[in-house]
């Protein structure tokens, strides 16, 4: 089964987080995936959660560049999501789902079990920085994530110059590193 | 090199910031020296998922942006369920737990209620203590000595009456009428009442109504002789809620004066021919007049409750005109009862008016 362009053109669209993409693929799955839930003992918020897990999971196979798609894109997204639900529904224990056995769906659990590693390194790192306190959080955020060069940190925190906020940072990113590794050894 | 220079360097390596030449030298340098490799491979890792992070969190704004986007255009439908679907959705969603909510329910309060019926004492039914005045057998005894005596000394053989109980009644008309309760003369074979002086006056009851618990009774002794006006009027209307009031009777031997006022529009158990009156009363008041500050008779005293004190019931004065009512329509010779409508101590101390009104109040004893 050869996906068809339009598929692939999203795909590549979404790795580089293009608006019109995502809008797109939005559009085109949610409405299925909330009726998924709703259908199966969900809420319109679980809904939403769902299908931007969903979405996420798309966007990192999008980003690793070695996403193979096998299918159409919403039989993907459908599998990817109704697994996601089923999970939560097994962790809170209401019943399974019922009402599928129409659909098409492919196997995902692969994905899903790499997804949830990065979720956990994700979800490490951002406890990491958020142990940091402040002003070490904002000053690290503003320099790896945001970009902002260090002349404009310095203006933006109050340093006198750039080398006391590079100094600053320095402390920051050995403490957050030192925090970082030792969760992230001890994960693997 | 300092280490933050030698990070800021491997900084700039990783994010390609290099000089050509520069990044020769330094890619050398990491060959020699395993402590900037392992630096840089490190540094490389985090930086990578430094960077991933930011990525995603930006995808995740962007997912929210067009969510809300999405949503306002009306090209999903992420609306909030209204109305009927959403009751249907919340059934569905809850049936089962409601079910189960539902029979546990259900099951805890039947065995709570099963329990406590059978653990729990049976409640002290409220009972109702009718005010009969029972007189001491001592008394009796002194009564009958005295009466043999009386007799031995006029030598006239009428047949003795013993008197077991009692209570008060009061003059509704000078003719003879006294009002009390039915209670009180319930099954009575002989009835006498007494006057606070001590005069005794055969008496029969005219009247009876159980359920309102009056009695009428008229004295047929001749030796009574019509009274003087009655002081006190019988009131129509039911007085207010704490209006001050008070009563006469019979506890013992001697009258007793006792006060309060109107605690309740209703009596025993919401009965609404009574109220409730908060009063010291005791055996032997049944049958008293409740009097408000006017002198005017807003009630007849017929009973407390058993286990209360300090408060006691008093049947509504307007009964008192309903039992005289029927007791015309069924019998025409007494169509000249009068009750006394007006009080002619209004405004008299409160001691003057016990004082007139004590001649109006019997003792009323029965034997059954």
């Amino acid at each position: 089964m050869n996906p068809d362009i339009k598929d692939q053109d999203l795909l590549k669209g979404l790795a580089l987080n293009d608006k019109k993409a995502v809008e797109t693929i939005y559009r085109d799955n949610y409405n299925m995936v909330q009726s998924l839930v709703i259908n199966n003992n969900g809420t319109v918020q679980e809904a939403k959660d769902v299908f931007q897990e969903g979405m996420i999971v798309l966007f990192e196979k999008a980003r690793s560049g070695s996403f193979e798609l096998n299918c159409q894109l919403k039989t993907y997204i459908y599998s990817v999501c109704r697994r996601i639900w089923l999970k939560r529904l097994q962790q809170i224990n209401r019943f399974s789902i019922e009402a599928d056995s129409m659909a098409e769906v492919v196997p995902v659990e692969e994905d899903l079990e790499e997804h949830e590693k990065k979720d956990q390194e994700f979800k490490m790192l951002e406890k990491a920085i958020g142990n940091l306190g402040e002003p070490c959080k904002s000053l690290i955020e503003a320099f790896y994530i945001q970009k902002k060069n260090m002349q404009d940190i310095a203006g933006q925190f109050g340093y006198t110059n750039a080398d006391n906020a590079k100094n600053q940072k320095y402390k920051c990113l050995m403490r957050l590193k030192k925090i970082f590794f030792a969760q992230y050894k001890n994960g693997k | 090199m300092e280490d933050i220079q030698i990070l800021e360097t491997v900084e700039r390596y990783i994010r390609g910031e290099m000089r050509p030449d520069e990044r020769v030298y330094f890619e050398q340098l990491r060959k020699s020296n395993p402590e900037i490799d392992q630096l840089v491979v490190e540094h490389t890792l985090f930086i990578h998922k430094m960077n991933e992070m930011g990525e995603l969190r930006k995808y995740k704004t962007s997912l929210n942006d067009v969510h809300t986007g999405l949503s306002e255009k009306g090209l999903i439908n992420s609306e909030r369920l209204k109305g009927k679907a959403k009751v249907i959705y919340l059934w569905n969603r809850y049936k089962r737990v409601a079910a189960i909510a539902a029979s546990i329910a259900g099951i805890t309060t039947l065995t709570i209620s099963a329990l406590v019926w059978y653990v729990s004492p049976k409640p002290p039914t409220d009972k109702i203590e009718l005010l009969d005045r029972k007189i001491r057998e001592q008394q009796n005894k002194t009564y009958q000595l005295s009466k043999e005596i009386d007799n031995v000394k006029s030598k006239v053989t009428e047949p003795e009456v013993n008197y077991k109980t009692g209570g008060s009644g009061f003059i509704i008309d000078v003719k003879g009428y006294l009002v009390t309760n039915h209670h009180v003369v319930e099954g009575a074979k002989f009835i006498a009442v007494e006057t606070h002086k001590g005069e005794e006056f055969k008496a029969k009851v005219v009247f009876e109504d159980k359920t309102r618990d009056i009695a009428i009774l008229k004295i047929t002794d001749d030796s009574f002789k019509p009274l003087s006006s009655i002081p006190y009027a019988i009131n129509k209307s039911s007085a207010d809620l704490a209006a001050p009031i008070f009563t006469l009777g019979y506890p013992r031997n001697e009258i007793v004066y006792g006060q309060g006022y109107l605690s309740a529009k209703t009596g025993f158990q919401g009965d609404t021919l009574s109220c409730q009156i908060e009063v010291a009363a005791n055996s032997g008041n049944s049958g008293s007049p409740i009097l408000n500050k006017y002198g005017e008779v807003i009630g007849v005293l017929n009973g407390r409750q058993t286990n209360a004190e300090g408060f006691a019931f008093a049947i509504h004065s307007k009964y008192i005109y309903t039992a005289i009512e029927e007791l015309k329509k069924k019998d025409t010779s007494y169509n000249r009862i009068k009750l006394p409508a007006t009080s002619s101590i209004k405004n008299a101390e409160r001691e003057q008016q016990v004082k007139k009104i004590e001649n109006f109040v019997f003792m009323v004893k029965v034997n059954r």
